[in-house]
């Protein structure tokens, strides 16, 4: 770690302001932190968004939208988010107990890690992720590896999920790290499903549209049969290679639909 | 009814107190008065010639005490290596030097190259990052057989090439096996890799050099698991320091798995680089270093053949092994693959020739070394996946074809030179049937169907050779240390116990289980006894623990000094009771004349000794302390079977443990709770190899698998619950107490079984069948090998 100042405001404001002027949000920390004992990052200030209560909590808007703070734990929406089972579900099992008690959704949309759990989940669900300057629809923030819409100190203030009919997340776990080596989020609305899958390609989440226009159609996993996935854009790596990673897309895809509710 | 106290009860560990309320004395937890902290430049790349270092601008940076390069290590002697092989020419290893910072090149990634010693850590980060290192890289040799290839890079300028050396055990039954491997009915040929593992142990390793000017005292704190190892090689190899100038102290130890028997390049600079800024240096490991400079474990590539006769008798086995050494040889990097696993290729079984070739391979990678099991589990795993796929290949049951080809008589000498002294390997084959419940497999793999996925049963036996072993014979073969261990029972005035051992406890309990045996001798409660261990000044010449041995050598020693002890405690008491001593007897802590009523206390003959006022000071001397060394007189050798049962998920690979037996035969058992306890850590490990650990390099030499993101550490819940059993013993014929060892075990027993029964799995579906899957069995690969 390299020295830096630390400040800890209470409101939204302060913390705008403190960005502002040059600081970098700190959410959970859970990546963040380890970014920064490895020595890979040196920002000058840190501006915890720990202590804002307008940053925090779970609620259903008038639309019937589950809304999240930026700054909710992952542990608070696999407890608190009982209108959305899948969604709670998906919180769940990101990382362990330690990293659900700390570990923030607007922490994890930020840094977009091509491997995260709530990228599938809010893509699928066709969430809007609002910031302290607009709201931009999922299919618009996601724009590859590490890579956001978010522009320069803009910050996640909430995410509205639509609730989807049935849905459900399959998650299969990469050995070591345990976060997805594929993991597929499937959402059936009344005006079709929406399928999202984290953890496979190097450009990150992404839509599996041939997938969607089938289970639209028909919601059976059978739908999928004979529907496969390019192995070209996949993630070759010491535990998977292209080929089973798309393999894995359709099996897990298969799954979620079969086991949506 | 279970015993509640000494030999065969299940005393809860003592120790777990502090391991569990966090107050333990780790040598992190050491901080002494003055200290500065070096942080380590290491090489990221993993061939190169080092030109040159450029310290300039980090001098004069802040708390910054001094730089130190390989250059101020030249006339510091070379990082020993502790067994000399001699090859099948009759000629001695190739044996680089092995410095402590680089110098003139680098060799793998992770080499430390400057050591900057400055006031806090972050100074020393700081300072480190504006070092400039003038280097040009060279081609890495990273694969074995690329590495023993013609125009390969030679890893040491100095060395003809890359090949350490060329075992052939035993070079004389060479002919013999190849003729018998001629002749026979059936060979079945495996070609297989034993994965390279990285050991892991929770606690990283740690060093905290101090020297006192005044008396040119040296102390070395350090996360060992044998200080009186680590004093020799530092003290009389590297630094030229007389053992009574130097004090090496292992306090509480987080694990060590055998990467923390050897000797270590930071040991010596933290030692070095106290005396020459006469300040305590302090070093402590980051995970990520552990990584790149931990001793990595196994590394074979093996080419295995099993031939038998047209009745399915074994009639020779011949292998032909690549072991990896990495960079350096390490401190028992060369015995390894060599006499700790040819020796075992007999395995538990009466094959009449073996064979083993053995080319060691120096490559720019951390220096592989004794990983649990240490070389046992590279000979069973070949062994007992050869004899598997043999029984398919022959379309015989793999339990029958072990059976009859089962050593039955002893002691039992190997056509590998070694004698089997006791075993009986169908009662723990017996044993392991009817704990795993063989007969109600066919039902739960049929349920397993039913879900659509596919259960497979593996078994396999294990031999290993524990209690590392006659002094003069490991010097025949080449052991640069003798391997006797000792002990000190001290027994003050009012009866209470301290017992110095040689052995280390890292996890393994001595601190409960030594006293038990004490415990039993006299007759006096454990909680009276205490064990200490890990500090040269307190403790006598003993060579510490690994490769199972603590019980079964420094135990044998304890036991010795308690008898003569005991000796002179019943001369005592023979004077106390007007008696002659030939009649006094020991009992539950109480002297008595046979055939009398007379007695005397446990604590009346000790404080007798230490106030000898009515003494037979004319025959005895006062006080009651004596010290023995013991050498055993072979190696000990615990056998057993073990299972496992896997569910598999044909669509993903994805393997579920399902079940895991193991019927171990340890001799006698002082505490059962704790062999338990070393068994299941054994198989936790096996499962980890098995199913999940790898360590991977790129062909540039980068390390792959460089944290807990890429390198897969075994679970909580990747593992099932164990059933274990050892209730069936045949004691050791040479050692007191007739123990064998359980340390290693689980490691060595467990991944054949597993490996097993993945393949029974996947043979059991109507798709592709499959012969071999390398280990980690991990879903990609398993997935792989399906379609
Ligand atoms: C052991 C371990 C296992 C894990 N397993 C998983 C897993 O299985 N699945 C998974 O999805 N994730 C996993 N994670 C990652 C975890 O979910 C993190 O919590 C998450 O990626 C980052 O959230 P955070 O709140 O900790 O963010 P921080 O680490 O605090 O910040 C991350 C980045 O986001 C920025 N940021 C934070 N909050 C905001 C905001 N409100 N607006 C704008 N920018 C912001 C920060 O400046 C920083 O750049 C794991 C992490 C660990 C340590």
């Amino acid at each position: 770690m390299y020295a830096f100042e630390i400040e800890r405001p209470t409101t939204l404001d302060a913390a705008k302001a403190a960005i502002a002027d040059g600081g970098q949000a700190l959410s959970g920390g859970q990546t963040l932190i380890p970014t920064l004992k490895a020595r890979l990052a040196d920002p000058e200030k840190l501006v915890s968004l720990h202590n804002i209560p307008e940053l925090k909590g779970i609620s259903t808007d008038g639309d019937g939208r589950i809304c999240i703070k930026g700054a909710t734990v992952h542990r608070a929406v696999a407890d608190g988010a009982s209108g959305y089972p899948a969604l709670a579900s998906l919180a769940a099992r990101i990382g362990d107990p330690a990293v659900r008690t700390r570990g923030t959704i607007g922490g994890s949309l930020a840094n977009n890690d091509p491997s995260a759990c709530y990228p599938a989940g809010v893509l699928a669900s066709g969430a809007v992720i609002v910031t302290d300057r607009r709201e931009i629809a999922a299919d618009d923030y996601f724009l590859g590896m590490f890579d956001t819409a978010l522009d320069e100190g803009e910050i996640i203030i909430e995410v509205k999920f639509p609730v989807p009919q049935v849905a459900c997340y399959e998650k299969f776990i990469q050995p070591a790290s345990r976060f997805p080596l594929v993991a597929v989020f499937v959402a059936k609305f009344a005006d079709g499903v929406r399928v999202a899958i984290t953890g496979a390609s190097g450009e990150g989440v992404f839509r599996w549209t041939a997938a969607e226009e089938a289970l639209s159609a028909n919601f059976t996993p059978e739908a999928l049969d004979g529907i496969a996935m390019d192995s070209s854009p996949m993630i070759a790596d010491l535990h998977g290679d292209k080929a089973y990673r798309a393999h894995l897309c359709s099996v897990m895809a298969k799954r979620a639909v079969k086991n949506a509710k | 009814m279970p015993k509640d106290s000494g030999i065969g009860a299940s005393s809860k560990r003592r120790e777990d107190v502090r391991f569990l309320t966090g107050t333990g004395n780790y040598t992190d937890d050491i901080n002494i008065y003055g200290q500065l902290h070096v942080h380590f430049l290491r090489a990221d790349v993993a061939h190169a010639v080092l030109n040159g270092v450029d310290t300039s601008a980090a001098e004069g940076m802040p708390g910054v005490q001094r730089i130190f390069t390989g250059a101020d290590f030249e006339a510091v002697g070379s990082i020993p290596c502790g067994w000399l092989i001699t090859d099948r020419h009759g000629d001695p290893m190739q044996e680089p030097r092995h410095p402590v910072l680089a110098h003139g090149k680098i060799r793998h990634v992770g080499e430390p190259i400057c050591a900057v010693v400055a006031d806090t850590l972050a100074q020393a980060r700081d300072a480190a990052e504006a070092i400039v290192l003038d280097y040009d890289a060279l081609p890495a040799v990273i694969d074995m057989k690329d590495a023993i290839g013609a125009d390969a890079p030679k890893v040491h300028d100095d060395l003809t090439g890359n090949l350490c050396y060329d075992w052939g055990f035993v070079e004389e039954n060479r002919q013999a096996v190849d003729d018998a491997i001629k002749g026979a009915a059936h060979v079945t040929t495996l070609e297989l890799v034993n994965n390279r593992l990285i050991a892991n142990p929770m606690e990283p390793r740690v060093a905290v050099g101090e020297y006192n000017r005044a008396d040119d005292f040296h102390t070395l704190h350090t996360t060992s698991q044998n200080p009186h190892v680590i004093r020799l090689l530092m003290g009389a190899f590297v630094l030229g320091i007389p053992e009574h100038k130097l004090r090496v102290v292992a306090p509480d130890v987080g694990g060590g798995f055998g990467t923390k028997i050897f000797h270590y390049q930071e040991e010596a600079f933290v030692t070095f680089a106290a005396k020459a800024l006469n300040r305590p240096v302090k070093w402590t490991s980051t995970r990520s270093e552990a990584f790149m400079s931990d001793a990595h474990g196994r590394d074979h590539v093996t080419k295995i053949e099993l031939a038998l006769d047209a009745e399915n008798n074994f009639v020779a086995v011949r292998t032909e092994t690549y072991a990896n050494m990495g960079a350096y040889l390490s401190t028992f990097a060369s015995c390894t693959p060599t006499w700790l696993h040819g020796t075992l290729m007999a395995g538990n079984y009466k094959t009449p020739h073996i064979y083993v070739n053995v080319k060691a391979v120096f490559t720019n990678t951390v220096p592989v070394d004794a990983y649990r099991g240490a070389g046992r589990p590279e000979a069973t795993f070949q062994l007992e996946r050869v004899i598997d796929m043999a029984a398919h290949e022959l379309g015989v049951d793999p339990i029958a074809l072990r059976r009859q080809n089962f050593i039955t008589e002893f002691p039992y000498a190997t056509p590998v030179a070694v004698e089997y002294d006791t075993g009986d390997y169908h009662a723990t084959m017996d044993k392991l049937i009817d704990i795993a419940d063989f007969a109600g497999f066919d039902a739960r793999r049929a349920e397993s169907e039913a879900k659509g996925k596919l259960r497979g049963l593996g078994v396999n036996c294990y031999i290993e050779a524990c209690g590392i072993a006659p002094s003069n014979l490991v010097g025949q073969l080449g052991a640069r240390a003798g391997l006797y261990d000792a002990a000190t029972v001290r027994v003050n005035a009012t009866g209470s116990i301290s017992v110095m051992v040689g052995a280390h406890s890292h996890g393994q309990g001595h601190e409960t289980s030594f006293p038990q045996v004490i415990s039993e001798m006299i007759g006096i409660p454990e909680d009276q006894i205490d064990i200490v261990h890990g500090d040269t000044s307190k403790i006598p010449f003993g060579m510490g623990t690994y490769g199972s041995r603590s019980l079964a050598v420094c135990g044998s020693a304890m036991v010795r000094a308690a008898e003569k002890v005991i000796n002179k405690a019943k001369k005592i008491a023979a004077h106390l009771m007007e008696a002659s001593e030939g009649d006094i007897e020991l009992k539950d802590g109480r002297f008595s004349v046979a055939g009398t009523d007379k007695s005397v206390a446990w604590g009346d003959v000790t404080l007798a000794a230490y106030v000898p006022h009515n003494y037979p000071l004319t025959d005895i001397e006062p006080g009651l302390e004596e010290t023995a060394f013991y050498d055993p007189a072979n190696f000990t050798y615990p056998s057993g079977a073990y299972s496992c049962e896997v569910e598999l998920d044909p669509e993903t690979g994805h393997v579920k443990i399902e079940r895991f037996c193991a019927a171990d035969d340890f001799g006698n058992i002082i505490n059962p709770m704790i062999v338990s306890g070393q068994v299941h850590g054994g198989i936790a490990q096996g499962i980890g190899q098995a199913m999940m650990e790898g360590c991977a390099y790129d062909s540039d030499g980068q390390l792959l698998s460089a944290s807990y993101m890429d390198y897969a550490m075994p679970r909580a819940g990747d593992v099932p619950f164990y059933t274990v059993d050892h209730s069936c013993q045949t004691p050791c014929t040479h050692n007191p107490l007739g123990v064998k060892g359980c340390g290693e075990a689980g490691a060595i027993g467990s991944p054949p079984s597993l490996v097993n029964a993945v393949l029974d799995a996947i043979n059991s579906g109507p798709g592709k069948k499959v012969a071999h899957i390398n280990m980690p069995l991990t879903p990609s690969r398993v997935w792989a090998a399906m379609q």
